[in-house]
């Protein structure tokens, strides 16, 4: 049964609790998406005051989730939810643990903009960065924006994005191999750009779990660990 | 010390290119001492078509007089499982559920369409013999009702009316029911007291002990814990979990969590229609009628 609401219910409190829920989950995930624009700005600026306030900020994102964590305890132990609201449930718990998660990989970004803003030497890797950094933001936002409005349809189109995410690491790892086989002063540095990178790749996979869990709640169907085409396949059919 | 560890690995590795077996070493050293195919493999979902039936209600209605209570209901409960209809207050499912055992004959008003088929035969024939039937499905009602007699006559009284009247035949089958219904320990030693003196609990499983004395097939369950406290609710879901093994059991519940807990397969009925009939994990997680939905999550009203 598709589903979508949380409001309807008998007990009006019932529904108040699982709206502030999810509301809070949507400022966990607006501040999350804060927090990755100023690790990348911070990494590409070598602004080193926005990384450190990316650093100092990272303990709200813990916070948060572990402030939700204990809302939605609450929920199963008194509400017992059933059918969409167990799966907005679950589908809650689920998403949390991977913003915090892209709020850890946004603090190593910004771990490493303070390292690379001391370096020196060329910085022709943060064409590639900062298109990847580009991509993945806007996978994260698309999320959210999907889990807002519950609409799978946008949840699988970010999903889809995700292998490029991949390949764009993929590419980047490659130009950063010549850098260092070229000259090898550029090793550190360019270690810690293969960091970012990666940083980078795992949120996009952050993004597309968050997809997974809207399209499981909406329609009731496991997606996780599938291709994409099988993916379209199980949301195109109704 | 790192650096012998890699040694030893190194050494490892030759051995099992160099052994004509490579491929059961690599099995025994590279894989895990517990066979991991059996973890991954343990698809013990419940599928309904795959059950054996063992009631079959074909396009089956009732009328109390001029009312329909239930609508031309096509159903199957599985074998040996347990199934559970819940629905909102006159949604029929204990009127379903009193149609097994024909319990409704008792009511002059009560008109009935379609057939309820046990084991291929049509319990609506007008030749089946009723006492029979209701030896064959037993029932177990909301408020305990035990005899006013002791509590050995009350679970021998099924086998007495069936004169069976020999003391050994009968102590056998009250302490064979008694454990059977996890009673037997609370009042082994006071079976000869009046049943009336034991709480809601023990009462209700003394009846479920009198039920299944006369060893029925189908033990019909209406409502057995609405008037029971939460410890003797969760004492006789467990002992529905352990007669299951035996019995093919039926149950109607209000109590949404207990038919979450205690059921394998779950009915959801409304205004005397059957509206889903599903594996209980499916139907608590992801029921595919919107009106199942919305009675789940409280929305009903």
């Amino acid at each position: 049964m598709a589903s979508s609401s949380v409001s309807g219910h008998i007990s009006k409190q019932f529904d108040q609790d699982l709206e502030d829920v999810r509301e809070n989950v949507l400022k966990m995930g607006g501040y999350v998406e804060q927090q990755l624009a100023d690790a990348l700005k911070s990494l590409i600026e070598a602004d080193i005051e926005l990384a450190e306030q990316v650093l100092k900020h990272e303990y709200n994102v813990n916070k948060m989730e572990v402030d939700i964590d204990e809302e939605v305890i609450h929920l199963l132990a008194r509400r017992q939810p059933a059918a969409g609201d167990l799966r907005l449930t679950m589908a809650v718990i689920k998403t949390i643990t991977d913003l915090e998660r892209i709020g850890d990989e946004a603090q190593k970004i910004a771990k490493m903009g303070l390292d690379l803003a001391e370096k020196q030497g060329p910085k022709a890797y943060y064409v590639g960065i900062n298109s990847m950094g580009n991509h993945v933001f806007r996978m994260v936002r698309g999320a959210l924006d999907a889990f807002a409005r519950m609409d799978t349809q946008a949840a699988f189109l970010v999903a889809k994005e995700e292998p490029e995410s991949d390949t764009q690491y993929a590419a980047i790892m490659r130009q950063l191999i010549t850098y260092m086989m070229e000259d090898p002063r550029s090793i550190s540095g360019s270690l810690d750009a293969m960091w970012t990178a990666r940083a980078l790749e795992r949120i996009g996979d952050h993004a597309r779990n968050i997809c997974e869990y809207v399209i499981y709640f909406v329609e009731g169907k496991d997606v996780r660990h599938i291709s994409i085409e099988e993916l379209e396949k199980e949301i195109s059919e109704d | 010390m790192p650096q012998s560890k890699v040694e030893t690995e190194n050494e490892v590795d030759y051995a099992m290119i160099d052994s004509n077996e490579k491929n059961t070493v690599m099995e025994n050293t590279g894989g895990h001492a517990i066979d991991m195919n059996s973890l991954i493999n343990q698809e013990d979902k419940l599928i309904l078509e795959d059950e054996e039936p063992c009631i079959n209600i074909n396009d089956f209605n009732l009328y109390y007089a001029d009312v329909q209570a239930l609508k031309n209901i096509n159903l199957s409960i599985p074998k040996q499982r347990v199934s559970a209809f819940i629905g909102p207050s006159g949604c029929g499912k204990s009127t379903l559920l009193r149609c097994f055992n024909r319990m409704n004959d008792l009511i002059d008003i009560v008109r009935t369409e379609g057939s309820i088929t046990i084991h291929d035969q049509n319990i609506y024939d007008k030749n089946v013999n009723v006492a029979e039937l209701r030896r064959r499905v037993g029932m177990v009602f909301q408020k305990p009702n035990p005899f006013p007699k002791s509590m050995y006559e009350n679970v021998a009284y099924g086998l007495r009316i069936q004169g069976i009247n020999d003391r050994k035949t009968l102590d056998e089958a009250v302490e064979k029911s008694l454990r059977g219904a996890a009673l037997w320990d609370e009042v082994k030693d006071r079976l000869d007291e009046n049943a009336l003196g034991l709480s809601g609990g023990q009462a209700q499983r003394l009846v479920i002990a009198r039920a299944i004395a006369i060893e029925p097939e189908i033990l019909l369950l209406d409502e057995p814990c609405s008037a029971l406290d939460p410890i003797s609710t969760l004492k006789i879901e467990e002992l529905i979990y352990e007669l299951k093994e035996k019995y093919t059991i039926v149950i109607v519940t209000h109590n949404m969590q207990q038919a979450a807990r205690v059921s394998d397969y779950t009915a959801y009925m409304y205004l005397g229609e059957m509206i889903e009939f599903k594996d209980t994990s499916t139907l608590f997680t992801n029921p595919q009628k919107k009106m199942t939905e919305d009675y789940i999550t409280g929305r009903y009203g």
